[in-house]
């Protein structure tokens, strides 16, 4: 699912235009498979999967596989409806500079959370 | 849309509040038991609007909601510049009972949201008796710090969308895109350092887990309701407290931290039947 974040944002202009002043490349890892995900000027340029030798991001998001999927149901049951749910139940670590993840917090819940846009449950 | 005054009045009141002169807005609709109505951390008196205007709770009760100083239209105190808003539970408290003297309240029902949750547990404690009854929507006894505050109040950070941003995940997904939305504003028009503030009796100073054992839930009744979709005060959280106090819980389907604002009608429909036990109606 996280492959589809670039065509969902970028087909979103009022995401797009929340997120224009963000540029940044971010690691979201599911389980032992890490992405890199590009950002500039709000459009997602490019989700890259690993397995990386020394990447370079500003922040990760690391969670399970069974987290990350549940966070992308349609209606997301209590505890995995938000970044910040999972974060506090202890499903997901969040590590790095967290200058660019808290002054784009809105808009990069927005964009982590697009794939449920096409969830079918 | 043909044009209609909704039936809310606001005014604003000068008083003498903490020892210091304040002016608060204050916004009232309906009559009968007077239900004073205490919003969160952040945010202002405006997450109550669905409750002021519906005729099924005016009918019976006279709804008050204030902006607490520093909040919505009520201003902070002259010389804020030189000092660091943070809220205590010794000033909420004192605010409450001298706001509600200041409009000589009898016996009113409190009802509060969050930090709003958390004081009238204090009140229960300390000044039940001054009450009819007590309604704790999320109310939980202490929420530990789980992200650094400090991301609130910095000038290289938009404190209106960090505020929104942190908080925007306490809403149910359910809730109406409007209503979660709007919700959301009233954050991001916060001043910069006031949520931060209120969160220092979140997070720091209001903790009441060692008196919640001394609550007595019943002789004031205690009522508790908390959204299944808050993790900030968690469901278990209220029902330890509902345990431990004898007061009655709802878990509230659908719903988030925000069960007034991000929903009305989802939550009045939970409420009329706390505040029809209140008035003697069942």
């Amino acid at each position: 699912m996280i492959e589809r974040i670039p065509e969902l944002v970028n087909a979103d202009a009022n995401l797009v235009r929340r997120g224009r002043f963000v540029n940044t490349t971010f690691m979201v890892e599911i389980g032992d498979a890490g992405y890199l995900i590009r950002i500039a000027e709000g459009r997602v340029v490019s989700v890259t999967p690993g397995p990386f030798i020394t990447p370079s991001y500003s922040f990760a998001l690391r969670a399970s596989r069974e987290a990350w999927e549940t966070f992308w149901r349609k209606v997301p049951p209590p505890g995995f409806n938000d970044i910040f749910a999972l974060f506090k139940g202890g499903l997901l670590r969040i590590e790095g500079d967290m200058h660019p993840f808290m002054a784009n917090l809105l808009y990069l819940k927005d964009v982590l959370a697009k794939p449920r846009q096409e969830a079918s449950r | 849309m043909s044009p209609r005054f909704e039936p809310i009045v606001g005014r604003y009141l000068n008083m003498t509040l903490l020892g210091k002169p304040h002016r608060l807005y204050i916004e009232e609709a309906g009559q009968g038991i007077p239900l004073l109505c205490l919003h969160t951390a952040g945010s202002d008196g405006r997450q109550y609007r669905g409750l002021l205007n519906d005729p099924r709770v005016t009918e019976n009760f006279r709804v008050i909601v204030f902006d607490m100083p520093w909040h919505g239209k009520s201003s902070p105190p002259a010389g804020w510049r030189d000092e660091e808003y943070r809220l205590t539970s010794r000033d909420y408290v004192g605010m409450i009972l001298e706001i509600s003297d200041a409009l000589e309240l009898d016996k009113p029902v409190v009802m509060g949201c969050s930090i709003g949750g958390r004081i009238v547990l204090y009140l229960a404690h300390q000044h039940a008796k001054r009450f009819r009854a007590i309604i704790g929507l999320e109310a939980a006894a202490h929420v530990a710090p789980y992200y650094d505050v400090n991301w609130l109040h910095r000038p290289d950070v938009d404190s209106g969308e960090v505020s929104a941003g942190v908080v925007s995940g306490l809403i149910s997904p359910t809730a109406p895109e409007d209503a979660r939305w709007e919700t959301l504003w009233h954050y991001m028009q916060g001043g910069p350092g006031v949520f931060k503030g209120d969160l220092y009796f979140y997070k720091v100073d209001g903790d009441i887990r060692d008196k919640v054992d001394q609550i007595d839930g019943r002789t004031t009744p205690l009522y508790l309701l908390t959204g299944e979709y808050d993790y900030s005060c968690t469901t278990e959280g209220t029902l330890d407290i509902a345990r431990r106090t004898g007061a009655e819980a709802t878990i509230m389907k659908g719903l988030g931290h925000f069960p007034m604002s991000e929903d009305p009608a989802g939550f009045i429909a939970y409420l009329l039947p706390v505040l029809a036990k209140i008035r003697g109606a069942v």
